[in-house]
């Protein structure tokens, strides 16, 4: 989940990184007020979750109060990427020697995380790296030890940075790098990292985003940013589909039917099984196919789950089949699935036979499964059809070729 | 009595359908709440009948042919649980 800049400067300034004497809010007059705190020259930034402010016209500069009241009014009344803004900052408009980048963000590959800096911060970061690539330093730190003094210094010193404005610098990454893992961050950036005139270092734009499934354990610090549970801060909101999903997966507590997630093709998609829901949502798209949603089901979930999930399914416009699939083997059982998918089907008034493009869970119980499958004439596969091809035969089936004598249809 | 659903059947003989210390028990064992002790009385909570684990609990529980779970989509040997020598 991201966070609007006035939280993320909340969150470093918790973290013991300066920043400047800013003030939020969500009304011009109030834009005034603060501007008349601050005395003298501010900046207006417009709160929006999406990025290219600067050039849409979203961030100002005045000079006055008044001036300020003004820019706060137009800023606040501006649509950015289709966002309305949250509010306004208004921060004092700071002298700047120079700009830097430093940030921390999560290295799939390595598995760790890595801090990165530059000495070139500012608009059009992710150019730097590939035109300057000696302006910026990596290095990856443990998930469980902080990253020391030394690590920071390392990293720091890769883009030539010496001396004291090194000293002054290697505190803040190391607590830049210690609120990425206490606060379960999937980024946590500072862009621009000011230094000032006067020598000193100040965050004056700040970007986080936190790991979504931590919510539950951050509940403190979403309390204190007020951030609301119904906030889904994705990048995009929740659909009516993919919310009819969560309140399907929270019928009960067995299992997982839900994590919906909304797409604009024509084949419902029943899948799951540790991570097997995004490669069969792949080798369904491999196959020719057009998925109309990716949705996660496994962990033994109740008929009553399987079966809301898929009446959801099968119920968005544009659906016509579905294909209920898990990956190699799973320990869901394959018997309380079928009777939740064939139920839905059942319970819509269609016939499981027609509706079920193919029923591919290679998993517990399966000849239990199999039995309740064969009694509604629906097509199915067991282990020794890869996930490739039961994706394969899930598309055909929708266009309408499949063959009745395939090896693969269990019939 | 006996309740069906769509995949599983519930029968409960009458010996135990009225029997206190039957119907505490069934309520207790099934993990997926097909059976209410009613006031005393079995019940057979239709909605949670499809949820059925085919677990046996059920049957351990009380004596020996007085519960059965019918299988309804298996028409072989297997198609009804029960401790009943004659059926199981």
């Amino acid at each position: 989940m991201r966070f609007f800049e006035y939280e993320a400067r909340e969150v470093v300034k918790r973290a013991g990184i300066p920043v400047t004497d800013y003030g939020f809010t969500t009304d011009a007059g109030e834009a005034k007020a603060i501007a008349e705190r601050i005395g003298g020259p501010v900046v207006i930034k417009s709160q929006v979750l999406t990025g290219g402010r600067m050039k849409a016209g979203g961030v100002k500069f005045a000079d006055t109060p008044e001036q300020a009241e003004r820019d706060a009014a137009d800023v606040l009344a501006l649509e950015i990427n289709g966002h309305m803004p949250r509010g306004v900052l208004v921060d004092p408009k700071a002298s700047v020697k120079q700009e830097y980048y430093a940030g921390v963000v999560w290295d799939g590959t390595r598995k760790q995380p890595v801090m990165l800096f530059s000495d070139m911060g500012g608009i059009d970061i992710e150019e730097v790296a590939e035109q300057h690539p000696d302006h910026v330093g990596r290095r990856h730190f443990s998930n469980i030890l902080p990253l020391s003094e030394f690590q920071a210094k390392q990293c720091i010193a890769q883009t030539g940075v010496t001396g004291s404005r090194l000293n002054k610098l290697v505190p803040i990454l190391t607590r830049l790098a210690r609120l990425f893992v206490d606060y379960d961050m999937t980024l946590a950036e500072i862009n621009p990292l000011a230094e000032m005139e006067d020598g000193s270092f100040v965050a004056l734009d700040a970007h986080m985003d936190m790991e979504n499934e931590a919510r539950p354990r951050q509940k403190a610090l979403l309390k204190d940013l007020g951030v609301g549970d119904e906030e889904t801060r994705q990048a995009r909101e929740a659909t009516e589909f993919e919310l009819a999903g969560e309140a399907v997966d929270a019928q009960d507590h067995r299992g997982v039917a839900g994590n919906v997630t909304e797409f604009d093709g024509n084949l419902g998609l029943v899948i799951g099984a540790g991570g097997g829901s995004l490669t069969l949502f792949d080798a369904v798209r491999n196959a020719g196919g057009q998925p109309a949603n990716y949705c996660e089901i496994g962990g033994n979930p109740s008929v009553a789950k399987a079966c809301g999930l898929a009446k959801l399914v099968l119920s968005k416009p544009g659906v016509d089949k579905i294909a209920v699939m898990m990956s190699i083997v799973s320990n869901t059982r394959v018997d309380i699935v079928a009777r939740g998918v064939i139920k839905a089907c059942l319970e819509l008034g269609y016939d499981p036979a027609e509706k079920i493009t193919i029923f591919r869970i290679p998993g517990a119980w399966e000849e239990e499964g199999f039995k309740i499958l064969d009694k509604y004439g629906v097509k199915y596969a067991d282990r020794s059809v890869s996930l490739h091809e039961a994706s394969r035969l899930a598309v055909e089936a929708l266009a309408g070729t499949t063959h009745t004598n395939d090896p693969a249809s269990g019939q | 009595m006996r309740s069906d659903a769509i995949f599983i059947g519930i029968e409960v003989s009458d010996e135990i359908a009225g029997d206190a210390a039957a119907a505490a028990r069934l309520e207790e064992v099934c993990p997926v709440d097909i059976y209410a002790d009613a006031g005393g009385r079995v019940q057979i909570v239709d909605t949670n009948i499809d949820e059925c684990v085919l677990c046996r609990l059920c049957i351990d529980a009380t004596p020996p042919g007085t519960v059965k779970v019918h299988k309804l989509y298996d028409s072989g040997p297997d198609a009804v649980l029960s401790s009943d020598p004659a059926v199981a």
